[in-house]
């Protein structure tokens, strides 16, 4: 029987760059690692990994396990899994932590069953039982109305953490750490299925992401016009971007990129301005960690206001444009 | 074209629509409760995996197994796939089924797939709108041995393979596999078609088939609360500080302008 140790965080590139819910999850890691005295290790698989592992040991891994193969390219499920159990049964960790991220919804799950383990998706928040030092996974359940704390006694414990829930270290480039260039084999055979192309639905102005301030929509705004006039107009004030619910995405008012929410982009910009949003569970679970939400709704029920710092009952038509314009003056002035 | 067999998974949960105010966690039970007057339905992601499937029945035909698991199933909620189109309804419905983690649901459900054995494509919803983990349906292509794609916003079916609209962040991709294959569905894909009268008396007079942990060769052990691999320590909810300032003004047009200029006085902007 192998003895489990270790924290290993399965980490992800975005355009050859270590991803920031990688940091994170560093961060949440090196955290955990330190409480049990035991070792970060970071797994970086791509086609080429580049720089990404030095910053890896900057945000605080220990070992980072770099794995480099032309047919981990494009992210599919039958190729990263071969990578991600053969780290796993090789190294024997306490804990996987993976992001909540379009690659850990589609790999964690598989993992878990292949290993015969459990697994807490969307986690919020990660302690250690002081007794039996297993990881203590606090996750959203029932749409983000209630949140449960889960166990796993079988090792190794897998986890996915939602992106923003965690807070990176801070980098420094002078941090010690070993890079270790691994080989895997990955047979293609195994691989079964096939990207035939790759759709990019682009959203122009400020990407929703990186954006301090989102102006978002819902339901209530009854079409696609409205987010390309009066949101986009007071979003373009404020140098932002515009956002939506899930039911504007799901009826092609707007790209599903642009969908925050519990299945869609979590963010959590200085401002956020809610316009005809009723404020379900769903949504929240998206723009919650956002550091001022601003809700405008003309009823004044709406679960939106229990959520805001500040809230303007009326018609969207009527408040939105008086507001956009004067705070154009203001910020003139 | 041949005609496509195919499983629908389907999970019976409290209306995820129901105001936020409504849902209330019994801290004794480590139990969400919910008034009365909350109905359940179907899982609203697993009603897009429906409309996938009849989608597919629509061009190429092919059978439609509905498959669901728990204990007291409402029958007018559970039917509700048969009264659109789906042809049989599997029910693993006993009380060893309850209060499983994904783990357990998964390794009933895939043990009751192989017993109907034969299917081309399994359709789940992307995660169940009660727990949300997400899991079940890779759970279920894992324990088969069989490839599948997640978050699947279009299905189109041609001789034995699936082309699948997978979203992703910044758009979306489009990926082929072969059968058998299991498929997660996001809402993208398309409300569930309103059932006529028509079916809706049809699937009243059909009788689910039921299986027991026996009738699909597992130990009431190894289902449900028994056969768990996560434990729940506590069920929750965070208390919030609600405290908005709401703005006045003699008309909406002056709260909104009011709005900006508090903003500005509170150095938000």
């Amino acid at each position: 029987m192998a003895e489990y140790k270790g924290i290993v965080v399965y980490g992800e590139l975005t355009d050859g760059k270590l991803a920031s819910i990688t940091t994170e999850l560093l961060g949440c890691g090196r955290n955990l690692a330190d409480q049990l005295k035991e070792d970060l290790s970071c797994l970086l698989a791509s086609d080429a990994v580049g720089e990404a592992s030095k910053e890896a040991i900057a945000f605080g891994a220990d070992k980072v396990y770099v794995v480099e193969d032309p047919a981990l390219k494009d992210y599919q499920s039958d190729s990263y899994i071969q990578v991600a159990e053969k780290l796993a049964r090789d190294i024997s960790p306490r804990a996987i932590l993976m992001g909540q991220t379009s690659m850990g919804r589609d790999i964690a799950a598989r993992l878990a069953f292949r290993l015969g383990v459990g697994l807490s998706t969307d986690c919020l928040d990660l302690g250690i039982d002081p007794e039996s030092k297993l990881l203590l996974q606090t996750r959203s359940v029932y749409g983000g109305n209630a949140q449960a704390t889960f166990s796993c006694e079988v090792m190794p414990q897998i986890v996915t953490i939602r992106p923003k829930a965690m807070t990176p270290i801070e980098r420094d480039e002078s941090r010690k750490g070993e890079i270790i260039a691994t080989k895997v084999e990955i047979d293609m055979s195994k691989v079964r299925t096939k990207i035939i192309e790759k759709v990019r639905e682009e959203v122009a102005g400020v990407k929703l992401e990186d954006a301090s301030v989102i102006v978002s929509g819902g339901r209530g705004l009854g079409g696609p016009e409205p987010f390309n006039t009066t949101l986009k107009e007071l979003a373009d004030v404020l140098h932002g971007a515009v956002g939506a619910t899930r039911p504007p995405a799901d009826n092609g008012w707007v790209p599903e990129a642009v969908h925050i929410g519990l299945t869609g982009k979590i963010v959590a910009p200085e401002v956020y301005i809610a316009i005809a949003i009723s404020g379900a569970s769903q949504h929240i679970a998206g723009c919650s960690g956002s550091k001022n939400i601003i809700a405008i709704n003309k009823d004044s029920e709406a679960n939106i206001f229990r959520e805001a710092k500040f809230g303007v009952v009326g018609r969207y038509e009527e408040v939105v444009p008086a507001f956009t314009r004067k705070l154009r003056e203001l910020l003139a002035g | 074209m041949a005609q496509v067999n195919m499983i629908v998974c389907c999970k019976q949960v409290p209306d995820p629509e129901a105001p936020p105010a409504v849902f209330k966690v019994d801290t004794a039970a480590n139990k969400m409760t919910l008034p009365p007057d909350v109905k359940p339905v179907i899982s609203p992601y697993d009603e897009n995996a429906m409309e996938a499937a009849l989608r597919i029945k629509d061009k190429a035909g092919g059978k439609i197994t509905v498959l669901s698991l728990g204990n007291q199933l409402v029958r007018d909620v559970i039917k509700k796939p048969l009264s659109v189109g789906g042809d049989e309804l599997v029910l693993l419905e006993d009380a060893a089924f309850e209060e499983g983690d994904s783990w357990s649901t998964a390794c009933a459900l895939a043990a009751a797939i192989k017993k109907i054995g034969e299917y081309d494509l399994i359709f789940c919803g992307r995660q169940a709108a009660d727990w949300d983990a997400g899991q079940v349906g890779l759970g279920i292509a894992e324990i088969l041995g069989i490839p599948s794609i997640t978050i699947a916003r279009k299905v189109e079916v041609t001789d034995g393979k699936a082309t699948i609209e997978r979203v992703i962040p910044d758009g979306y991709e489009v990926v082929e596999m072969e059968f058998p294959a299991l498929i997660t569905v996001t809402s993208e894909l398309g409300d569930l078609r309103y059932a006529a009268l028509k079916g809706i008396m049809a699937a009243a007079k059909k009788q689910p088939i039921i299986w027991k942990p026996a009738d699909i060769g597992l130990d009431p052990g190894q289902v449900g609360a028994t056969g768990r691999r996560t434990k729940l320590h506590r069920l929750f909810q965070p208390v919030k500080e609600a405290k908005c300032e709401i703005i006045e003004g003699e008309t909406p047009a002056e709260a909104g302008a009011n709005l900006a200029t508090r903003l500005r006085q509170a150095k938000i902007m």
